[in-house]
């Protein structure tokens, strides 16, 4: 499922009570600033007009300045603003105050993804799946650089840090599909470390974390993995470096240079990625691959294996239709 | 001139055979001395604008070039121009080329090394040779940076966020920050010798209320060039030496925080933009009584408003920071704090409007410039109030709304006041003057092309697109496809006035020395000037801006 989208769209979708306000206050502000703005930009073209060179006026000016003019351009504007000040200081430390009963959800942001655990356990990649009428804190942390993750439907964003948890809380009221983004450029794919926020009736969140949470969201998780670790700038199909194409490669028999044939199981492949500097070397290739130990952790490189497979199966499957 | 002449005639009744002058006019800066070395090794404040402004010209080409390449690469959603990478080095070096090369040069540098002296009276800056010395420095590190593009290009954005910067990016990181720390020493000599100008080399009778607007802005700019850039020249060293060597100061992986380095960061940069504005304000308080044949309204106000707006910008750097996991009681504050800063805008915009009220108005290009920048500067401005209430800013941070609003505040505040005030100053920096239709026509065109490339990216961001994205949801596409069709006008804008401009070098019409009717002791020397500014000591009015237009004041009286 995709955000509902059209060509041109002029307000913003809003999920919960807080983003309205929101969006009250940004209309209100508005108005404030054409009742700011206009009468300058009439006042400059028709001075502009009225009194241009060679055109008769009155231009008797005796007596206009005075300071209390001064004074009272000076402080009108800023009082009005000022309202708008208290106006968002007030939604603000709303929005820095959940309430008790907050259901706590995980969020880590690395380059270049997201993944988010529910209380319950499961978790999933760049997409959130979450309830309705229920406060939501999203704690959130970074494993590199600093992210932040921002959910325009509810009108928040808050970084992610790599050395301390953030958070932000809401209480959403509208079910959809929204967009969620990273709004903290991150490096290389900042842009495409996005996914869809859908929001959900409590029972369609149970049922969603009882049945198709956990196994619709492997495969995804390993490419997304495979994608955050830039394995497709070497190994795509239409990759330029020289590298083996990995599309199919699960369970077939590989070639090595030193002669051998081994097949390309589960152990060879984890094998391959964190210590590319062995004895395993396929023929026709020249070993360029950076070791991958320590670098991703073991719960992350079982689903990046999976997707290898995964991906093998799908291969198959297109070439016997 | 007509002096000159009645000199000429009474020499010619008295001695019939005594040859004509050789030369028409006296020797001016420009064909004082033509070796190539007489400009290299110029002290003369008017060279070294020149020089300044020759060189921040293509700086802005390059910056302008790489803004093309993004907004060419946005007029599809996804990516399919330009590669993530390709996108992402392209915007870091417009920011880093068009902040640090040219706007915070852009200004100061040209108008006010060539204009400073001239407007209190002086022959030069206080310390020529410093001055000199400015641009040199300033050329290694620009030079430095572009090093950097040529080896492949940076990928951190002008904000150089660390620990992006520090470990993981893979781009050429080190030369770009070297070379911006490097610029940092030449704005630091910048703003010592104006400041040090401006406090002892005033012509007598030149009193602190009877200079010109500009010279109080670029006091205020000079004042934060001297305490705002040390604490990026130090965080950006900082950064160097955790890239380089590890040391841990942001990164937390060696025990850094790497928020530190974004209040390091604000701490100058927020005040930087005030270094791009100040000046423009500068700009348009000269321009606008010149072609009102009006005084400015409210002199001391404005004054004021300068120093006070430098001021109130130290304060303010932490709006910048309301949802980057800064505490919410110092979020709370810095919004209240921004907020102030309407005050002092808001009396500079009013006053330049009272300012056109009751004048005579020619609606000359420079002119039409500082209309423009009014226009599009109270809109920058108010939106950026937009991003200084607490609440707003949670969905409008790291958007588009936020490019647009600073877009407004610098190129619809400091390139069009730099754009009005070389179409002002030309006919005196050159002795030429340009084509007025052509220059009226460019006008027109960057009004026109900047608001259709810019206010889109204002509702862009409402909607939600983040900025920094090479690819983005389809739904956002037409937009963005108006906003580059905008910048398409935007360039030719720009385009024009580099033809022109450099054609009335060698065609245009000599210029008079005072070609506006305009007042400052800049306009009775002759255009261009000669080498030391002044053949005799200038006579300073008793009131600033003394236009045939004045209001009699109910409250205190200038002196």
């Amino acid at each position: 499922m995709s955000p509902h989208q059209s060509a041109l769209e002029l307000w913003p979708a809003s999920a919960s009570a807080v983003a309205v306000e929101t969006d009250y206050l940004i209309l209100a502000f508005t108005v404030l600033t054409l009742v700011l703005t206009v009468p300058v930009f009439l006042g400059i073209t028709y001075f502009a007009i009225r009194y241009r060179d060679g055109v008769e006026a009155d231009r008797d000016t005796s007596g206009l300045r005075s300071n209390l003019i001064e004074i009272s351009w000076m402080l009108i504007p800023f009082l009005l603003t000022l309202i708008f000040f208290a106006w968002g200081a007030r939604l603000f430390i709303i929005s820095k105050n959940p309430p008790a009963d907050t259901m706590v959800i995980e969020a880590i942001g690395r380059q270049w993804m997201w993944k988010f655990q529910h209380p319950t356990g499961q978790s999933e990649i760049n997409d959130l799946h979450l309830p309705v009428g229920q406060p939501i804190k999203i704690r959130i942390i970074s494993q590199d650089v600093i992210h932040a993750l921002y959910l325009p439907a509810l009108r928040v964003q808050m970084a992610a840090l790599p050395d301390r948890y953030t958070e932000l809380w809401f209480k959403a009221d509208r079910t959809g599909t929204f967009r969620l983004y990273c709004s903290e450029y991150c490096g290389s794919d900042h842009s495409v470390m996005d996914g869809n926020l859908t929001l959900m009736t409590q029972s369609d969140y149970q049922h969603w974390l009882t049945h198709s949470g956990a196994q619709i969201t492997a495969v995804a998780a390993g490419r997304a993995i495979y994608n955050a670790y830039g394995c497709g700038a070497c190994h795509d199909a239409r990759a330029q470096v020289k590298a083996p194409k990995l599309a199919g490669l699960f369970g077939r028999p590989v070639k090595l240079a030193d002669g051998r044939t081994v097949t390309a199981d589960e152990n060879y492949l984890r094998e391959k990625i964190l210590n590319p500097n062995g004895n395993r070397l396929a023929e026709g290739y020249k070993q360029i691959m950076p070791s991958f130990a320590g670098v991703i952790p073991a719960d992350d490189l079982g689903r990046l294996i999976d997707y290898l497979k995964a991906d093998t199966q799908t291969a198959d499957g297109e070439a016997t239709r | 001139m007509s002096g000159t002449s009645a000199i000429e005639s009474g020499f010619a009744e008295r001695e019939p055979h005594i040859p004509e002058p050789t030369l028409d006019r006296p020797i001016d800066y420009l064909h004082a001395q033509s070796t190539l070395r007489s400009w290299f090794l110029a002290t003369d404040h008017k060279r070294i604008a020149i020089l300044y402004l020759a060189s921040i010209t293509a700086f802005f080409i390059i910056g302008a070039v790489a803004a093309g390449i993004v907004r060419l690469a946005l007029v599809v959603p996804d990516g399919a121009i330009l590669t993530n990478d390709t996108y992402n080095k392209a915007f870091t070096i417009h920011g880093v080329v068009m902040v640090w090369f040219f706007l915070i040069p852009s200004i100061p540098a040209t108008f006010g090394n060539f204009l400073i002296p001239l407007m209190i009276g002086a022959k030069d800056l206080a310390f020529p040779k410093l001055n000199l010395t400015s641009w040199y420095i300033f050329m290694a590190g620009a030079l430095f940076t572009m090093v950097s593009v040529v080896l492949g290009g940076v990928d951190t954005g002008w904000t150089f966020y660390a620990p992006l910067s520090t470990a993981f990016s893979n781009s050429w990181v080190l030369p770009a920050l070297i070379g911006v720390t490097i610029v940092g020493f030449s704005s630091i000599l910048t703003g010592l010798n104006f400041v040090v100008t401006i406090h002892t080399m005033r012509t007598p009778g030149m009193t602190w209320f009877r200079l010109p607007i500009f010279v109080w802005a670029h006091y205020a700019t000079s004042l934060i060039f001297l305490l705002a850039t040390p604490v990026i020249t130090t965080a950006l060293i900082l950064l160097i030496l955790e890239r380089a060597f590890h040391i841990g100061v942001f990164d937390p992986a060696y025990g850094g925080d790497p928020v530190l380095f974004q209040h390091l960061f604000w701490f100058y940069s927020h005040p930087a933009v005030y270094i791009m504005v100040l000046p423009g304000m500068g700009v348009i308080s000269e321009i606008v009584p010149a072609f009102a044949q009006k005084k400015l309204f409210g002199y001391r106000f404005v004054a004021y408003a300068s120093i006070g707006l430098a001021s109130v910008t130290f304060f303010v750097w932490g709006h910048h920071m309301f949802v980057n996991g800064q505490s919410d009681l110092a979020s709370l504050a810095f919004s209240a704090l921004s907020f102030a800063v309407a005050v002092p805008s808001a009396v500079k915009v009013y006053n330049w409007t009272a300012t056109i009220h009751k004048g005579r108005i020619r609606l000359d290009t420079p002119m039409l410039y500082a209309m423009g920048y009014i226009g599009l500067f109270v809109l920058g401005g108010l939106t950026g109030l937009y991003l200084a209430t607490l609440a707003i800013n949670q969905h409008i941070h790291a958007t588009y709304f936020v490019v647009a609003h600073f877009h407004y505040i610098m190129v619809g505040g400091t390139v069009l006041a730099f754009l009005g005030g070389l179409h002002f100053w030309w006919p005196k920096f050159t002795g030429r003057m340009y084509n007025e239709a052509w220059g009226r026509i460019s006008a027109l065109f960057i009004f026109i092309g900047f608001n259709v490339t810019f206010f889109p990216q204002f509702i862009l961001g409402y909607l939600g697109m983040p900025r920094r994205y090479g690819t983005y949801p389809p739904e956002f596409q037409l937009l963005n496809v108006l906003s580059s069709a905008g910048a398409t006008i935007l360039a030719a804008g720009y385009l024009f006035p580099m033809v022109y401009l450099l054609y009335s070098l060698w065609f245009g019409r000599r210029a008079p020395a005072n070609p506006w009717d305009a007042k400052g002791l800049e306009w009775e020397t002759a255009s261009p000037p000669p080498p030391h500014n002044f053949l005799s000591l200038p006579e300073v009015p008793r009131v600033p801006y003394d236009y045939p237009i004045q209001e009699r004041e109910s409250g205190r009286q200038h002196t």
